[in-house]
């Protein structure tokens, strides 16, 4: 903008040390994020799993949750829990619930019933049962809930910018960016923030690989 | 609570439902420029989705378009487009094109992934007895490939039509116009009651248009599919 080029190396140089906090911060709020949904979610698909009635309430609530504009819930809350990390999280909790809850109670619906029966004919307890024989083979479906949870978190961190200066992770560029009419910056965060969300699927990718690798393994044989 | 009290005083407040920036202009151009959006999504991907599901040929592409566009954030989208809009034109550029733009291409996938899969999830005993009946290729598709897929294609223009609401929502600020406004002014002349009065309306808009699209991915269940599933 303004006849300035496209880039400005000079500036992305001497920026390197705040772009990686900026990394940093992005991948600090999603993490958090991921992990606090990941475990909320499990409890809830838990629960819809025990009380079947339970799972399309969960899951129309979930639903509605996600269907909020995230510059809604990030800017309500702001009245609520002040410009804050928790402000910054709870959406970002949230959005995830919706990815997180019909993949876990699918992946434990995927355990055939033949092979529990089998377990217990082994003699497992029911705890043994659940964590050698359940939760490993639950394992895909969950994973590819935490592959849609983990790059659409990385996506809605870039929101949270509205926040402030201290939130935002690479959407701060975005935001400041295009306040400040700089092109260099709107690039910077914009293309960070997508390339983060790609190595994040990608890494999902590879996790899937490790914990199941008697896919891969069947695959081939096929 | 004080809250709640300045938010329904700015909603019933007559002066916020008058004029260029009162509700009903501001709702009618959230809905105008999302349904445009969604419309010219649609008439792209629909026809293409229903025949790479069709045919089975280039079905690669669904895969990789439904990839990219989880790793598309809207934020990003709409701010990476705004070097390249001002280009073209400084004042819309800056405003209008970007996010209408980034409704556009994000509404794409969701549609297209969905009516792939609607057509290409069709029971293929069905196709083949369709075949040996003397159907031709037009009229699987039309009579007996969309009709099973309308529900599953349904659910992809929900998909489209909530994100679109959301990154028409975002886009305020990036200047764009619609609810999203509200909460950018609220925010900026520090009125809980605007910016309040906003996020209730973009959220009841965007609950709406959820509730909508799932009454009809009921109602366009096959009558011959819902009454063998009752049976």
């Amino acid at each position: 903008m303004n006849g300035e080029p496209l880039v400005r190396w000079d500036w992305l140089f001497a920026h390197l040390g705040p772009i990686g906090d900026r990394v940093g911060q992005h991948l600090y709020l999603a993490t958090i994020a991921v992990g606090i949904g990941f475990g909320i979610s499990f409890v809830l698909a838990a629960l819809s799993i025990r009380r079947r009635r339970l799972f399309p309430l969960i899951t129309i609530v979930a639903t509605g949750l996600y269907a909020i504009p995230s510059f809604a819930m990030f800017a309500a809350l702001v009245a609520v829990t002040g410009i804050t990390t928790l402000t910054a999280e709870i959406p970002l909790v949230l959005y995830t619930l919706v990815l997180f809850i019909p993949n876990i109670v699918a992946g434990f619906d995927a355990v055939p019933a033949d092979v529990l029966e089998a377990a217990d004919g082994l003699g497992y307890t029911a705890g043994e049962r659940w964590w050698r024989v359940e939760l490993p083979l639950a394992v895909p479906l969950v994973v590819a809930g935490l592959r849609l949870a983990t790059v659409s978190t990385i996506g809605l961190v870039t929101v949270s910018a509205i926040l402030g200066d201290s939130f935002g992770g690479l959407g701060y560029y975005i935001l400041d960016g295009y306040q400040r009419h700089f092109t260099t910056e709107i690039l910077v965060g914009g293309l960070l923030s997508i390339g983060l969300a790609a190595l994040a699927d990608f890494g999902c990718v590879l996790l899937q690989r490790f914990l199941t690798p008697w896919a891969a393994a069947r695959a081939a044989v096929r | 609570m004080d809250i709640f009290s300045a938010t329904g005083q700015w909603l019933a407040d007559p002066l916020n439902w008058q004029g260029p920036n009162g509700i009903p202009a501001r709702l009618f151009e959230h809905v105008e420029l999302s349904g445009v959006s969604l419309l010219l999504s649609a008439c792209v991907a629909l026809p293409l989705g229903l025949w790479i599901g069709h045919t089975g040929r280039f079905s690669w592409l669904v895969v990789s378009s439904a990839n990219a566009w989880r790793a598309l954030p809207s934020f990003a989208v709409i701010g990476l487009l705004v070097p390249f809009t001002t280009m073209i034109d400084p004042n819309l550029g800056f405003t209008l094109y970007p996010t209408m733009i980034a409704m556009i291409v994000l509404a794409g996938p969701p549609i297209l992934v969905n009516a792939y899969q609607g057509v290409a999830g069709v029971d293929r005993d069905l196709v083949e007895a369709a075949r040996a009946m003397g159907m031709r290729d037009r009229q699987i598709l039309l009579g007996l490939e969309i009709p099973i897929a309308l529900p599953v294609l349904a659910t992809g223009l929900r998909s489209a039509a909530v994100q679109v609401i959301a990154t028409a929502t975002l886009g305020a600020t990036f200047g764009f116009g619609g609810l999203g406004r509200y909460i950018v002014l609220g925010d900026a002349n520090r009125d809980d009651g605007e910016l309040f009065g906003g996020v209730v309306l973009v959220a009841a808009l965007s609950l709406t248009a959820l509730a909508v699209f799932t009454l009809l991915e009921r109602r366009l269940v096959s009558p011959g599919l819902s009454s063998r599933t009752e049976g």
